[in-house]
């Protein structure tokens, strides 16, 4: 990946006493997986530009476990772009190379950093949702921004554009410095993949580059959430005011169904919230905790319980004796163990919780013997053609007393106007019912095993189309 | 005379009881094994690091009664040496004993107080013991003597003195009654008969057995001789009497077989009522026991004295033929095969009830055999079905023949079924023999197709070792097993149609030539290394994997399968998912490759009305095309647009005569090189699906057809086999082009690699080489079942665009093939055993065991570059 910095400030070698680069020079530096090599393609007095050069060595990459981890797609270890692209590895690198020029110190010419400069950047290639994407966030911190977009295959012209554009800035008067922490925090932030350098002190630093540019960015809310996202898997700290801010933690609508957002692995059955907007999540979630308040149940199961956010609701309810909570993937599990803090939790509070890892569509004799089961949110992740099994497991074997299921109403899908018709809010959905269709099957689930039924519109109602999610509450 | 030595059952729960220093761990050591010992003074060691430590008597005997029931739980002889002269004591080592149907049995060490003491004055640690604890001991003993029976010992041994103690020299273990291990059969195996004497000579004579009245000799004679066909012998599940027409015959003649040593007898509950009957005591007359009772008014007290006898010495219940049968009335849970108690033989006469009543006045069954696991196939009677049907390989074999249903018999090891209908209705059954009405299409299931339409969670998860043919246990990891609960959950197909998963396949060794990882040398020197003479080599398709699983039409599908509404066939990835996300083409798809099968004539040739193939599906791009967008696509798109910006930012470096630029832009520009070669290469395996038309079958095992597999035949076989029916749909499939090595002939290999050489260099993926025959025989190891040897350009999409780059080989190189070889032989043994049992009609949960496990063993890392 290549980034350009040109200015035509005279004389324009100066760039070389603010950089602390050289201009004469190759120069290169050994940086995370690889190398960073810094050169001037020109350097006159009119006009003068500094390459960066980064070479990611990819089979250092995956040696020094610094590449995507192939959840999902094993290969994915091996074979990916980070050699191309603009990504955390050029901020990393950015920061080693260009030291003084970022912290604002020039030794031999003390009043450069503080001039403004005429600047013009390059980034080959740079990861964005869109153009619009990169307009704005570039936009109001004063560039003139240009970009051009690559072909995914050029032999393939119906596949479209790849998430790739070359990125051209252009600003009239503006400090290196601040150009460089532009960069710096908002390349991680497009590239949107997982900041495999970072730190405590490394995700402090940045939102340190950020301190002064930030805080009036009309993306602020976005550049922070996207950035604090995946410094959560390295910092517990951060992480822990993530589960107390729970509005930062997941994307609009709109990312989540963007075919950019590659960064969410197809695999995580409890994860596949990403599609709503949190709000309608937490909404969900409340009302079928309310239900089991209003039901007094005693005893209850989660099953699909994801990260645990019906448990916490859940284990505040007195009456609530014992939680059985159930996922079928082994992550989302240790992801709930850890958000729950389960270790830490006094020994009264652990008796009340059990998680472990289990199947809607296998025979388990440890369901039996429960007042409530919630569903929240799982059958539209199985095939249609299992959903006889799942009635078995749970209505015919595990017989709790009541169940409640929730699915998203199809209905609704014609007001998400990102959303095609026909298109599924998940890409691991694999149906979406509309209410007739819910009742329906709710309806005969009851009546083949001796339950009642009622079936209601689950979050705010839109005239005609009912509400985004619907609930089913069987009772026996 | 004091015995030598003492007669036990070989499973039993021994208990010494004695006061301390009566002799008992002297006693128990010289006589039994030291693992058979489970003393309270080493439980107390254990959990104490003191023999004598009193306070820990209670977390001692705990341990002690754990191990215990470990061990009797696993069928172990188990001597409990303590001083057990409590009653209290005692009570829980009984309760043990029944709670795993094993006989208790007590042997006391009755020895003086001053013998016991002297002794243990003379011991060091048993120093502290105060003077009244003997005596005291000794009482409690004296006045258990009496309550030992009722306590529920069946066999007590005093042993009065040391004298009597040391007499003792040896411990007789008897085999119990129901261990008939070593009778290996053959058998016809008998259903209720209740007193219908003509279907039974018509059922004995249609299995070729000799039926004979003659006059009585003398009192023992009963008037009927048999004769059996070579070395066969009935075997009769009881019930032999009540409700019928003739139950005295009925006795007459299995007695007589069984006298004659041509027949086996276990009792059944209206068998039991006879003899209690005969015993003197109250029995109600219901259930046709008033016809039999009138029945044998007429018969001469002589003849009631030998039933009586006979019933008398039934056994409960038969482990026969190496523990491989059971036989019982009314069937066997596992772990009460082979054991006695008294909960043993109620369940062998009665089965399993709920306790609840029906709407007819009659015990609510329950069918134990749903829940059954064990390896031991079980026939019984006692509930009349309409037709038998094995479930968990458990079968009952009444047919209500009195209820003018049929007598059946099973025939073993054959596993025949022979029957013969009743004259007429003797008796109107109280509860129909067809239960509650089911659904249609349901009703049209076998009852293990109903049954496994839902598997046990219990059967798959938590570290699970799995028995096959090939590999004497494949053992599969908990952790494994919970990632593949995962997989298997949220995107396999129902598992019905899971028969077979394939295996993984390891590449060649690296080969040591430039410019290249893999060559097929290295492969053929695998194959000669492992001994073989010729390998077969087949053109490797770059498409997905795909198992077929296809029957003729619905209805076999249904009936073989068990599913219903799903069409005829699957096709399913390596991971179990469904191949095809559309009904439509799914269906033109199956139905196109029925139609080839039909043309070939493949149904009446393979006497099937079903198959299992299996296969690659092209283009790669059909099931993969999302994937090549994200990743391989988009990786070419990075390059191709990064790539020549830094030449050319390099370039105008370079021309300013920067020192080093030269190098760096060489480097890069070979980058961009690369990435174009990347680009091309997945591109040749990408072609637009819209239709039917855009796809390509080539199928390269044939895998399984009705009641058999194909792992006996060679490659060359399964080549041909396809070909001819590729022949008759050359749109839709491809044969597999391939050829026979000899690996010890130059010009084969030569021409080989060449062939090799020549596909890749078209931009084929390479090559598969797999032994001649599917599974080598006469070797100690099992053999790898192929490996692929892949080529250059394809490669670039595996190892990435720069891999050929200087300095890049060179590392890869350093690839270990063992961990994934050893894998494939690990899964291949397992996709054969399922595949195998299945064909075999073994139930769904031990086939899905053996797929869970090949898709659990995926989960293993492993470098998936290889």
């Amino acid at each position: 990946m290549l980034l350009t910095i040109t200015t035509t400030h005279q004389p324009a070698t100066d760039l070389g006493y603010l950089l602390h680069k050289n201009p004469s020079r190759l120069q290169t530096l050994d940086v995370a997986a690889g190398q960073a090599h810094v050169f001037y393609p020109e350097a006159t007095a009119e006009r003068c530009t500094a390459a960066l050069l980064l070479t990611i060595d990819p089979v250092a990459l995956v040696r020094s476990h610094r590449g995507p981890a192939g959840e999902g797609f094993a290969l994915e270890q091996y074979v990916n772009d980070r050699p191309y692209v603009a990504s955390s590895f050029l901020s990393a690198a950015l920061a080693k190379a260009f030291n003084t020029a970022m912290n604002g110190t020039c030794k031999d010419r003390p009043e450069l950093p503080d001039t403004l400069l005429p600047l013009m950047a390059t980034v080959a290639v740079m990861p964005a949702a869109s153009a619009e994407q990169l307009q704005r966030l570039f936009g109001p911190l004063g560039y003139e921004v240009e970009t051009e977009a690559h072909p995914l295959d050029p032999t393939v012209p119906e596949w479209g554009n790849s998430r790739y554009f070359t990125l051209r800035l252009r600003h009239a008067g503006l400090r290196l410095q601040d150009l460089l922490s532009h960069l710096y925090v908002l390349i991680p932030v497009l590239d949107n993949n997982k900041h495999y350098w970072i730190g405590k002190a490394e995700a402090e630093k940045l939102l340190h580059r950020g301190g002064e540019w930030l805080p009036r960015h009309p993306e602020r809310e976005f550049i922070t959430r996207r950035y604090l996202r995946f410094s959560a898997y390295v910092n517990p700290t951060l992480e822990r005011l993530l589960s107390n801010e729970e509005d930062l933690t997941d994307d609009t609508i709109e990312l989540a169904l963007s075919p950019a957002a590659n960064a969410a692995p197809a695999t995580e059955l409890g994860a596949g919230e990403a599609a709503d907007t949190l709000s309608l999540h937490d909404l969900r979630l409340d009302r079928v905790a309310e239900e089991i308040r209003r039901l007094g149940a005693k005893r209850v199961l989660d099953l699909g319980c994801g990260e645990g956010k019906l448990v916490r609701r859940l284990l505040q309810l007195p009456h609530v004796e014992h939680i059985l909570a159930l996922d079928v993937s082994w992550r989302e599990l240790e992801r709930a163990q850890q958000r729950l803090h389960v270790a830490e939790m006094p020994p009264r509070q652990r008796e009340r919780l059990t998680l472990a890892q289990g199947s809607v569509l296998y025979h388990d004799p440890r369901l039996a013997g429960y007042d409530a089961a919630a569903v929240v949110e799982v059958i539209e992740h199985l095939d249609e053609s299992r959903l006889a099994t799942f009635e078995q497991v749970v209505f015919a074997r595990a017989r709790p007393g009541v169940v409640l299921v929730t699915t998203p109403n199809a209905d609704y899908n014609q007001h998400y106007e990102t959303l095609a018709a026909g298109q599924f809010r998940h890409q691991d959905h694999r149906f979406e019912w509309t209410q007739a269709q819910f009742t329906a099957w709710a309806g005969g689930v009851a009546e083949r095993h001796g339950y009642r039924v009622r079936v209601e519109p689950l979050g705010p109602v839109m005239a005609g189309l009912g509400a985004p999610s619907q609930l089913a509450v069987f009772e026996r | 005379m004091p015995l030598t030595s003492l007669k036990l059952p070989e499973l039993s729960l021994v208990l010494l009881i004695g006061s301390s220093g009566a002799g008992k761990s002297t006693f128990a050591r010289r006589l039994f094994q030291a693992t058979e010992i489970v003393s309270s003074d080493q439980c107390r060691a254990l959990v104490a690091d003191d023999e004598n430590d009193q306070s820990a008597t209670p977390e001692a005997f705990a341990l002690l009664h754990y191990l215990v029931g470990l061990r009797l739980k696993r069928g172990l002889l188990t001597v409990v040496d303590a001083t057990n002269v409590q009653p209290e004591a005692r009570k829980t080592l009984v309760q043990l004993a029944r709670d795993y149907h094993v006989l208790p049995t007590a042997i006391i060490l009755d020895v003086p107080d001053r013998v016991a003491e002297d002794r243990n004055r003379a011991r060091a640690e048993r120093q502290h013991l105060g003077r009244h604890v003997v005596p005291q001991q000794r009482q409690q003993l004296r006045r258990s003597l009496k309550t030992l029976r009722q306590e529920g010992f069946r066999h007590v041994y005093h042993l009065h003195g040391p004298e009597e103690v040391d007499a003792v020299q040896t411990i007789i273990r008897d085999p119990l009654y129901s261990n008939r291990k070593a009778d290996t059969g053959p058998f016809d195996i008998i259903g209720d008969v209740h007193g219908c004497y003509h279907e039974l000579v018509a059922l004995l004579t249609q299995m070729g057995y000799g039926v004979h009245a003659e006059l009585a000799q003398d009192t023992r004679d009963l008037g009927v001789r048999v004769t059996a066909p070579a070395g066969r012998r009935a075997l009769f599940l009881g019930d032999l009497v009540d409700r019928g027409p003739a139950s005295p015959q009925v006795l007459r003649l299995v007695m007589s077989m069984v006298q004659g040593g041509q027949a086996l007898c276990v009792p059944g509950n209206h068998d039991i009522k006879l003899l209690r009957y005969l015993n003197g005591k109250q029995v109600a007359e219901k259930h046709g026991f008033a016809e039999t009772v009138a029945q044998l008014a007429t018969e001469s007290e002589t003849f009631k004295s030998q039933v009586r006898q006979f019933l008398d010495g039934l056994v409960s219940h038969y482990v026969l033929d190496g523990g491989k049968l059971v036989v019982a009335h009314a069937g066997m849970r596992e772990e009460m095969q082979g054991r006695g108690s008294g909960a043993v033989r109620a369940f062998a006469l009665f089965g399993e009830t709920t306790g609840e009543i029906d709407e007819f006045g009659l015990p609510v069954r329950y069918n134990w055999a749903s829940e059954y696991r064990g390896r031991a196939t079980v026939v019984y009677g006692h509930t009349p079905v309409p037709e038998p049907e094995w479930l968990n390989n458990t079968i009952d074999i009444d047919t209500g023949c009195v209820f003018g249903g049929r007598l059946t018999a099973l025939r073993y090891p054959e596993r025949e079924l022979v029957a013969v209908p009743a004259a007429q209705v003797y008796c109107e059954p109280v509860r129909p023999l067809r239960p509650a009405e089911v659904a249609a299409d349901v009703a049209q299931l076998t009852a293990q197709q109903q049954h496994d339409d839902l598997l046990d969670i219990r059967d798959v998860t938590g570290k699970q070792m799995i028995k096959t043919r090939l590999l004497p246990s494949v053992t599969i990891r908990e952790e494994n097993a919970a990632a593949a609960l995962e997989v298997m959950s949220r995107f396999a197909l129902n598992p019905k149609w899971l028969l077979y998963l394939p295996p993984t396949m390891s590449p060649s060794e690296t080969s040591a030539l430039p410019d290249l990882l893999e060559h097929p040398a290295e492969a053929f020197d695998y194959f000669r290394r492992q001994g073989l003479e010729r390998v077969v080599c087949e053109e490797k398709h770059m498409g997905s994997r795909v198992v077929v699983v296809l029957a003729r039409d619905e209805n076999a599908a249904r009936r073989r399968f068990g599913v219903v509404g799903e069409g005829p066939g699957k096709c399913y990835t390596r991971t179990g998912r469904n191949f095809f996300t559309e009904a439509a083409l799914e269906a033109a798809f199956l139905t196109r490759l029925q139609e080839a099968l039909t043309a070939a004539d493949f149904w009446e040739r393979f006497q099937t009305d079903w198959l299992c193939l299996d296969a690659e599906l092209l283009p790669w791009s059909a099931k993969a095309q999302e994937l090549i967008k994200s990743q391989y696509a988009a990786v070419a798109a990075a390059a191709t647009a990064a790539l020549p910006e830094a030449v050319a930012v390099l370039s105008q470096a370079s021309s300013r005569g920067l020192d080093g630029v030269e190098a760096l832009l060489a480097r890069t520009s070979a980058r961009q090189t690369a990435a174009e070669h990347y680009a091309a290469a997945y591109r040749r395996y990408c072609w637009p699906v819209e239709s039917l038309a855009d796809l390509r079958l080539a199928p390269f095992h044939l895998l399984a057809t009705e009641g058999r597999t194909y792992f006996d035949k060679d490659h060359a076989w399964h080549m041909e086999t396809l070909r001819g029916i590729c022949r008759h749909d050359e749109a839709l499939l491809r044969a597999t082009p391939y050829r026979v090595v000899n690996l010890h002939q130059i010009t084969d290999v030569e021409a080989a690699t060449q062939w090799w050489a020549d596909l890749t260099a078209a931009g084929g993926e390479g090559m598969v080489v797999k032994p001649y025959d599917f599974i080598p025989g006469g070797r100690q190891h099992l053999v790898q079942p192929a490996l692929k040897c892949r080529g250059r350009e394809y490669l670039r999409i595996i190892y990435g665009p720069d891999y050929l780059l200087p300095g890049n080989l060179e590392r890869l190189r350093e690839r270990a093939v063992k961990a994934k070889r050893n894998l494939a032989l690990r899964e291949f043994a397992l996709g054969v055993e399922g595949l195998e049992r299945f064909v075999a009609g073994a139930p769904l949960r031990e086939v899905h065991q053996c797929v869970f496990g090949v898709l659990a063993l995926e989960s293993e890392a492993v470098d998936p570059r290889l």
